[in-house]
């Protein structure tokens, strides 16, 4: 195979049926360009999607309260319903098992936040430590809200990456004091969070330093939890449903009233998701496998014609001595050598325009359009196997004629 | 050289027929005689030539090549002894069209297994033996008949055969390139090669040594010709 002479032989063949080298070689990249485009781009809406949901844990589950919308055992309609410390216990003590993490919340909006001379309103949040895997908050600098904090009513902070940059521009904000609504706090962490802009503005307090600064007492806002990730779905689904109606029973509300307290299970959603990146995917692959079907059978058929073509050349090198698989042997590595080529041609052109149309398809709501090369690779080495079984074919009957009828073939 | 015992060819028509080309063939060919096969279209002596020269089999019979019984070849036996002991020229020359003269006279080396430089040389020195030296680097389609199948000749020479088989080498020629080709032929039987020529023409029989005639598969004559006497190799 790494025979010199053979190699040379195979060069000249190639070099000298430029036409013929060129069909089958554009065949290839052609197929492999479009499998890495449409692959690329399919991947970059896949992404897009991953992105959009990658805000909060996708088990998260929240509670919030409004006011009755029906009268219930002698009680009237409108009635406010109000979640207290209380509830932060029962819903701990009943879902023990259900529950992994779990943070009540007190919410102030628009709170004024003063550094120095720069200042703007951020929604401040009294949460437990619990509250930083639901958000899939991360840590960029110093710590996040710790339990002796909320034993202390610390007034401490931990701010989000842009309320940094608002309020102390490129500089860090770790142990500064920023004053809110008059009361000086101490930055002591600050958060990036996947979930977007909107998110790295919050302003987090241990939730007892807010309940104390803006509750009169054990009032609280809403329940944040994730439920255990062993949980399926469907089990979770089960778990808010049960959850939701011990809550209506204790604060006695009607088990048909939807506005009194109302249960966010961000399962349903979660599992429509995945449901539609499953789909995505499928589509994906048929397409990739489509574009290689097509590339295989191109190929095929130049291999095919090409055989034809050459079926008196190959019967003249019968006669002067050539055996059956020095002949099947010379068609196959002139396969296998433009199919590689071509293909890696192909590839490259591929990825040279997904990194260079990139950008400009984020608008598309395609993101980060690109594909593993392990997967452009066997992808490759697919068309490659196929067209050399599809010259071997040809090859091996045109190999079995007989040189006497390759010659009188005119 | 070259022997024949009862040699039989059939060709399947159909389901059930059958043509019988060869009807028990009995020739001995000795090494250096210049034997033309003449015969008309139908006679079997194509199918005869596809034999000699390996293309195809017998069904029952002998052939005897080199002192070598010929039976039960596979494809790659019968390359190997096509390579080694002959040497093919064809009616329509059969010249690789991307390959210029020189690479195809050198095409039988390649499959001997000689190396690149060697088989140029080789190949160039029968080109020039032919008298086409200056026409090496040419491509087929750069040549006129004669020229091409001097080149034919060439290649068939190239890997020192046993046996040259030329089957119809004239029939694409006009007259003058026909004796052209014809004079080297002859040239090389005299340097002791063994000749076989497969034609029809009455011109170019009767410028080789023996004659043998086909009809319906068998032989009806087996004649010395008057160049043949006049050499006095058969006695």
């Amino acid at each position: 195979m790494f025979d010199l002479d053979r190699w040379q032989e195979i060069f000249q063949a190639l070099s000298k049926n430029k036409l013929r080298t060129a069909l089958s070689g554009f065949t290839i990249a052609f197929a492999i360009l479009l499998f890495t485009l449409l692959f690329g781009i399919g991947n970059g809406l896949k992404n897009t999607f991953a992105k959009q949901f990658a805000g909060d844990s996708q088990n998260s589950v929240y509670i919030r309260s409004g006011n009755t919308t029906k009268p219930y055992k002698g009680l009237q309609s409108g009635r406010k319903i109000q979640f207290r410390n209380d509830d932060s216990r029962f819903i701990n003590e009943e879902f023990e098992d259900e529950i992994q993490f779990f943070s009540p919340n007190v919410e102030r909006f628009n709170v004024l936040a003063v550094y120095k001379g720069e200042q703007n309103r951020y929604q401040v949040r009294g949460v437990y430590p619990d509250y930083q895997p639901l958000e899939s908050a991360v840590i960029e600098q110093g710590r996040f809200l710790s339990y002796l904090d909320l034993e202390k009513k610390a007034k401490v902070l931990a701010i989000g990456r842009l309320v940094e940059k608002d309020l102390f521009g490129d500089f860090s904000a770790l142990d500064k004091n920023i004053n809110l609504d008059g009361v000086s706090y101490r930055v002591i962490g600050v958060f990036s969070d996947p979930g977007g802009d909107g998110d790295e503005r919050f302003i987090y307090t241990p939730f007892s330093t807010a309940q104390g600064m803006y509750r009169d007492n054990d009032e609280l806002d809403r329940f944040g939890l994730t439920y255990n990730p062993k949980l399926t779905v469907d089990q979770s689904l089960v778990f808010t449903k049960l959850l939701t109606k011990l809550l209506k029973e204790k604060h006695n509300v009607d088990p048909r009233d939807q506005g009194a307290i109302r249960v966010q299970n961000y399962a349903e959603g979660t599992k429509n998701v995945q449901q539609f990146m499953g789909v995505l995917t499928v589509i994906i692959l048929f397409i990739g496998i489509g574009t290689l079907i097509a590339g295989i059978i191109g190929i095929s058929n130049i291999m095919v014609y090409i055989v034809k073509e050459r079926t008196k050349e190959l019967g003249i090198r019968k006669a002067l001595g050539a055996t059956p698989s020095s002949i099947v042997g010379m068609i196959m590595l002139e396969s296998v050598f433009v199919t590689a080529i071509s293909g890696y041609a192909g590839l490259l052109l591929g990825t040279s325009i997904l990194k260079f149309i990139g950008p400009t398809l984020e608008e598309y709501f395609i993101l980060n359009p690109s594909v593993e090369t392990y997967v452009v690779v066997g992808a490759t080495i697919t068309l490659i196997i196929a067209g050399t079984i599809a010259g071997y074919l040809p090859a091996k009957r045109a190999a079995r004629i007989k040189p006497i009828d390759a010659l009188n073939d005119k | 050289m070259i022997e024949f015992k009862k040699l039989h060819k059939s060709y399947p028509i159909g389901k059930k027929d059958s043509l019988h080309v060869l009807k028990g063939l009995d020739l001995k060919i000795n090494e250096g005689e210049f034997v033309s096969i003449m015969g008309s279209s139908g006679s079997g002596k194509s199918t005869l030539l596809n034999i000699v020269g390996l293309l195809d089999t017998h069904d029952e019979g002998e052939y005897i090549l080199n002192g070598q019984k010929i039976e039960k070849l596979d494809e790659k036996k019968a390359a190997i002894l096509r390579n080694k002991f002959l040497g093919f020229v064809f009616q329509s020359f059969n010249l690789i069209g991307y390959k210029t003269a020189l690479e195809n006279v050198a095409l039988p080396l390649y499959y001997k297994g000689i190396g690149r430089k060697e088989r140029q040389e080789t190949a160039l020195s029968y080109l020039d033996k032919v008298g086409l030296k200056d026409w090496a680097k040419h491509l087929p389609n750069e040549l006129s008949g004669g020229q091409k199948q001097r080149v034919a000749i060439a290649r068939a020479l190239v890997a020192n055969p046993k046996v040259v088989l030329a089957d119809e080498p004239t029939g694409a020629l006009d007259s003058t390139t026909t004796d052209n080709v014809m004079d080297l032929l002859k040239d090389i039987n005299d340097e002791g090669m063994t000749v076989f020529v497969i034609t029809h023409e009455e011109e170019v029989a009767e410028q080789t040594d023996r004659i043998v005639r086909l009809k319906d598969g068998v032989i009806i004559s087996d004649e010395i010709t008057a160049t043949g006497k006049l050499k006095g190799k058969y006695v």
